[in-house]
């Protein structure tokens, strides 16, 4: 077990529940100097089990990305404590690929900077474009891509740092609707054969119920954890489904709740 | 479609996910590469000829003596009997080694001064805007100075190469780091990239076409530098493009002046097309900036 940040408190964390692959504990984050501090994330608390899909739903301002960040130490809290067991990566709404980089050189690089064996990062790069679906394309550069196959790249590449958790940040907010349909189906069939633990950061409820284990709705400035839904329905579930239509229509009705609450800020 | 890849039908979603890869990627009709080369060399050969009839135009109507100013065909023909002729192979060879070494020389200091910029935030608030304005300095200006330092040699030559070429690759390189996008820098480090790694495998790489393009600018900079450089630091047993041209106009002669002209221009052009132009070219061809 890793302990990535706890900077309030010094004894050793607690018992965490013996599934729980990424703990939350009353996480805060504050911006800007004293005296105008903006208050991002107010005691955020959250437990992911291994091998969970979770998704995290919220309105604007909720300090998604900002939880994320903190999660991947790209930023520090202010407060509480983030316990993680693994290996978290992150994806970007946009693929982030490196354009100078080939599709195999992509997955390649994590592998190259962790100083993996060539042999083995041959091996694991040929292994990994097969998952996504992308076994013809290592030779090609990002931008003779689609933007669902660059997301698929990016997709290899988290994989490629052994990462076991997916942090995925709108990783399909800029894809086409049939695009991102089979790319549910595709994240699903990984996520599967992969065992990884997903942590979905998403503003359309429908893809948080189509793909979710679990669904958390945050709160808006500042984030906090307003609600939780188990969605306890068969998969493959079809987004356009009355089953998936009902549940996402609690969900939002619980966002537009929280959206009112902001009416006279 | 050249990717397209035959295999027993799969899966269901496997057929949809290949079928909507194979959907996603553009069509590109083949071009051929010969007709290609020859829709980007006609324009610049008809340029070329406009040129030289205007010249042509402007001698025949004699506004100047021939012995002053003479027309394109003399001119070439003086420049095709100097090029087989001794001196100005042996010029020419002179001059592009003080060039090379003088380009080599300002791309080692202009790219760790740009370096030392971009790591240390202090460095760049003393020294960043002085760097830009080193540029609006004409070089001839350093001459002078330069002379009086160092003498009527090599060196003072050199001091002025570097001094107009490395600034300029310099903020190639400082523009360069300055925009890479945030989300290659963050992909970077949640991937891994640390310390000179980071360096070596995100931030140089993405800087590469701004820094190509200082690069570009560099040469410029230098061959100009260089031409004004040796106009006027003549050394003896040392002929030079420059001392050439200087020599020409001692003697009034109007034709060899012309043809070390036209020698300057042509070698500027060559290697700023054929070295920077190509690099630049492969460069953006990699990173999808440009329609090939």
């Amino acid at each position: 077990m890793t302990v990535v940040s706890r900077p309030l408190s010094t004894q050793l964390p607690a018992a965490v529940p013996a599934r729980t692959v990424l703990s939350i504990r009353g996480v805060r984050k504050t911006y800007g100097p004293v005296g105008n501090r903006v208050l991002a994330l107010e005691g955020i608390s959250l437990d992911v089990r291994r091998g969970e899909f979770l998704c995290l739903v919220g309105a604007s301002g909720c300090g998604k990305s900002t939880l994320l960040n903190l999660i991947t130490e790209l930023d520090r809290p202010s407060g509480g404590e983030i316990v993680i067991d693994g290996r978290p990566s992150l994806l970007f709404q946009e693929a982030a690929l490196f354009p100078w980089l080939t599709a195999a050189g992509n997955v390649q690089l994590p592998m190259k900077l962790a100083k993996v064996p060539r042999h083995r990062r041959d091996q694991q790069v040929e292994r990994l474009l097969d998952l996504v679906h992308l076994s013809d394309f290592g030779d090609k550069l990002p931008h003779e891509l689609s933007g669902g196959m660059r997301q698929r790249v990016a997709v290899a590449r988290a994989l490629a740092q052994d990462a076991d958790i997916l942090l995925m940040d709108e990783p399909f907010g800029s894809l086409d609707a049939m695009t991102r349909d089979l790319l549910h189906d595709e994240l699903e069939r990984i996520w599967r054969e992969t065992g990884v633990t997903v942590l979905f950061v998403t503003h359309d409820v429908r893809e948080a119920v189509r793909l979710g284990d679990r669904i958390v709705v945050l709160t808006s400035r500042p984030g906090r954890v307003a609600d939780e839904f188990v969605v306890d329905l068969p998969r493959p579930r079809n987004i356009a489904s009355a089953e998936v239509g009902a549940l996402a229509a609690s969900v939002t009705e619980r966002l537009r709740a929280e959206v009112r609450r902001h009416a006279n800020d | 479609m050249t990717e397209r890849v035959l295999r027993p039908a799969g899966s269901r979603l496997e057929d949809e996910i290949r079928g909507i890869d194979n959907l996603e990627l553009p069509l590109r009709p083949h071009r051929a590469r010969l007709r290609a080369i020859w829709s980007g060399l006609w324009p610049k050969l008809a340029a070329i000829g406009i040129f030289l009839v205007m010249w042509q135009l402007v001698v025949l109507a004699q506004l100047r003596p021939a012995y002053v100013l003479p027309g394109p065909i003399p001119v070439l023909e003086t420049l095709g009997r100097e090029l087989v002729g001794e001196r100005l192979p042996l010029a020419t060879a002179i001059t592009l080694q003080r060039a090379g070494i003088g380009f080599g020389l300002a791309l080692v200091i202009g790219t760790l001064l740009g370096l030392a910029i971009v790591r240390s935030r202090l460095l760049r608030t003393a020294v960043a805007s002085l760097i830009t304005g080193l540029q609006t300095m004409p070089s001839i200006a350093w001459f002078p100075l330069a002379i009086l330092v160092f003498g009527l040699n090599e060196a003072a030559i050199m001091f002025v190469v570097v001094l107009g070429a490395a600034p300029s690759i310099a903020n190639g390189l400082i523009a360069g780091v300055d925009h890479i996008p945030r989300v290659l820098l963050r992909a970077g480090q949640v991937l891994g990239a640390r310390g000179v790694a980071r360096y070596r495998y995100v931030i140089f790489p993405a800087a590469l076409p701004s820094f190509v393009g200082g690069l570009k600018q560099g040469w410029a900079f230098a061959w100009r530098s260089l031409m004004a450089g040796e106009l006027l630091v003549v050394i003896a047993g040392r002929p030079s493009i420059g001392s050439q041209l200087q020599f020409a106009r001692e003697f009034s002669n109007a034709l060899g002046l012309m043809a070390m002209m036209i020698v300057i221009l042509a070698i500027g052009i060559i290697v700023d097309l054929l070295v920077f132009g190509t690099l630049d070219r492969a460069i953006r061809r990699r990173w999808g900036l440009l329609e090939s």
